[in-house]
């Protein structure tokens, strides 16, 4: 158990140095931060001062090392555009984005998943064609569709519900709900082939076989098979909470960890950038691991010899 | 006396194919039953039926006597009862027949609880007493073991444990020992045939082996294209099968001795139930063949005492069904 988890966190961290390597070289190869905080027709003698004060003079190895370093005893850098700590402006927007992924996340598990138990039960009647039609729909439409069909409808049309900002608690209510809806949508089919596949199985006919009445069988016998691989899903939902929702606080102009993002790749703030990518994906390894973990609470065949799960 | 179960005019149909075609069988109290026949021939798919088992897109119909009192369609709160408790059913793959997830003690106390109210540490001597008396070794502490932490022929094991919880009437085994290998076979009958000894349950064995048939059972039902063909003792059928499909069926068997010399296999292939003669359904593969034989699909009626067949030019002899249908 203490070598597989041994191995597993091994994975982690070295998925995490490949993603800000990653992150530190194509930013650096696809624009030059100094021109465009500065604007272009900065004169020269700032520009450069501007590269010397930021380090972006020396060689890119000698970056790279520096910023290593710097991870090392938590330095995540400062901001170029304000100079604040990147790691204090991504913080403050944490709680933003989770306003609106929690939820989210609620909606998508307390509705996904029942949709799908239900429709796999009434497999083939118009119950499950409905629901599936709905997940269908919900799983093809991009988020940023959805987002404006809903601001047409209750904000344009109703007049019922902001289209944009975050002031309240109804300025949430649509961004909240395309991020759900679409999730449900993909939880809702996952979760009724899982339990399709599972009712098909033999030890189903055996539980019927020896008097356990339907529904018993299905709660106590079905669904904890299912789960199993229903848990994979949830498990990168919940690591995507903080990145999850890019589109979406563009969107509705929310202020978010996805908002920050989009601006600061845009300003080339190196540091921000390679803050909330490190972020994210710290967030989606735990949350790997976790599942992982899981599995083995939910299948006891995965427990003696853990093999041949993804990282 | 009412038989233990009477089976009359079982039909299913899967999507309006049918699979069974109008099944009759009886089964006393007590008695051990060969149902024997080909894979998809409806052996299976009879008791599955009668049980209630199949999927609901499966049209059946008929009618299913347990003692008497009509089981086909019942409530469901009866069927559970009934399931489990008067009849029970064991399957082929004893691995993937029980469930992954839970303590094989844990599924056995689960039948412990339905059909004789026990739970707790009542449940689990019981459990702990039923796998001893299935012959598991170290039962108490495999009551904690998951399925697939024991072998094929511990999980059957522990299939027929939960089988007995209910101390049924009768055991319908679907091809028991088909997933394991031979000796662990031979046990597992033995097994069965101990319980049955000690218990006397009735016994139906749902087999394509004739080895393990005659072994086991006093009387066997053949089955052809979801039809019951010929019924007899088990040793009639060995000595002098009726119909010739049954004699077909043992000219296939190897010798045991003499001479290496190919098998005789019967020529041609079971209809496909959506193709299936007007006739009798084994016709265009029987050497006994003429053309009354596709007037009409001929009924189980009597050749000799306690020997029924639905052949209307039965074979009366072992020997001249062999000869018939091996080449010349």
């Amino acid at each position: 158990m203490l070598r597989f988890f041994g191995i597993r966190l091994a994975r982690a961290l070295l998925t995490l140095v490949l993603v800000v390597t990653f992150a530190f070289v194509v930013l650096r190869l696809s624009g030059d931060p100094a021109l465009l905080i500065m604007s272009p027709d900065a004169p020269p003698e700032a520009i450069a001062a501007f590269r010397k004060a930021w380090g972006l003079d020396d060689p890119i190895w000698q970056q790279y090392l520096r910023y290593f370093a710097a991870i090392f005893q938590g330095d995540l850098g400062l901001s170029m555009r304000d100079g604040r700590p990147a790691i204090a402006l991504v913080a403050e927007r944490i709680p933003a984005t989770l306003a609106l992924t929690l939820p989210a996340l609620a909606i998508k598990i307390g509705l996904g998943i029942p949709a799908g138990v239900y429709a796999a039960l009434h497999r083939n009647s118009f119950a499950d064609r409905a629901v599936m039609l709905l997940a269908v729909a919900g799983f093809t439409v991009p988020s940023f569709v959805l987002g404006l069909l809903l601001v047409l409808v209750f904000a344009v049309q109703l007049g019922w519900l902001p289209s944009g900002g975050q002031e309240s608690w109804r300025h949430a209510v649509l961004p909240v709900l395309t991020l759900g809806i679409g999730g449900a949508a993909v939880l809702a089919r996952f979760t009724r082939s899982a339990m399709l596949e599972v009712l098909g199985q033999p030890y189903m006919r055996t539980a019927l076989a020896k008097g356990v009445p339907w529904a018993v069988a299905v709660r106590r016998h079905a669904l904890p098979n299912a789960a199993i691989p229903t848990v994979t899903i949830v498990g990168f939902m919940v690591g995507s909470l903080l990145a999850g929702a890019v589109v979406v606080e563009s969107v509705f102009s929310w202020l978010g960890v996805g908002r920050l993002l989009v601006v600061a790749v845009a300003n080339r703030d190196l540091a921000v950038v390679q803050c909330i990518l490190l972020l994210v994906a710290t967030t989606m390894v735990i949350a790997n691991l976790v599942v992982d973990l899981l599995y083995g609470a939910l299948d006891p065949r995965l427990r003696v010899a853990p093999k041949g799960a993804t990282a | 006396m009412t038989p233990l179960v009477e089976i009359r005019g079982l039909a299913a149909a899967f999507d309006d194919v049918p699979a069974l075609r109008g099944v009759d069988l009886t089964v006393g109290r007590g008695e051990a039953v060969a149902l024997v026949g080909e894979s998809g021939c409806g052996k299976s798919v009879t008791w599955l039926a009668a049980l209630g088992l199949l999927p609901a897109k499966a049209k059946v119909s008929g009618s299913v006597r347990l003692d008497g009192q009509e089981i086909l369609h019942a409530p469901p709160a009866m069927l559970d009862r009934v399931r489990g408790g008067r009849v029970v059913m064991i399957f082929q793959d004893p691995a993937s027949s029980l469930n992954p997830v839970h303590r094989i003690g844990r599924q056995v106390a689960e039948a412990l609880r339905l059909h004789r109210g026990l739970s707790g540490a009542a449940a689990r001597a019981e459990a702990r007493r039923l796998l001893d008396r299935v012959g598991m070794p170290d039962a108490r502490r495999r009551l904690d073991a998951y399925p697939h932490e024991l072998s094929g022929g511990q999980n059957q094991r522990v299939m027929i444990a939960m089988a007995l919880a209910g101390s049924p009437e009768l055991l319908v085994a679907d091809e028991p020992t088909t997933a394991l290998d031979v000796t662990i076979q031979a046990q597992i009958l033995e097994l069965l045939g101990e319980i049955r000894r000690d218990t006397g349950m009735a016994l139906v064995l749902i087999s394509h082996d004739l080895g393990v048939v005659a072994e086991t059972c006093d009387r066997v039902c053949v089955m052809y294209a979801g039809r019951i063909v010929e019924e007899t003792a088990s040793t009639e059928l060995f000595s002098a099968p009726a119909h010739p499909y049954s004699a077909g069926l043992l000219a296939a068997l190897p010798p045991i001795d003499g001479p290496r010399q190919p098998l005789a296999a019967i020529p041609g292939s079971v209809p496909e139930p959506w193709a299936m003669p007007a006739g009798c359904p084994f016709g265009p593969r029987c050497s006994h063949h003429v053309a009354d034989c596709d007037a009409a699909a001929p009924s189980l009626a009597a050749v000799a005492p306690g020997h029924r067949a639905a052949c209307i030019r039965p074979v009366h002899h072992a020997r001249a069904a062999a000869s018939m249908l091996l080449p010349a």
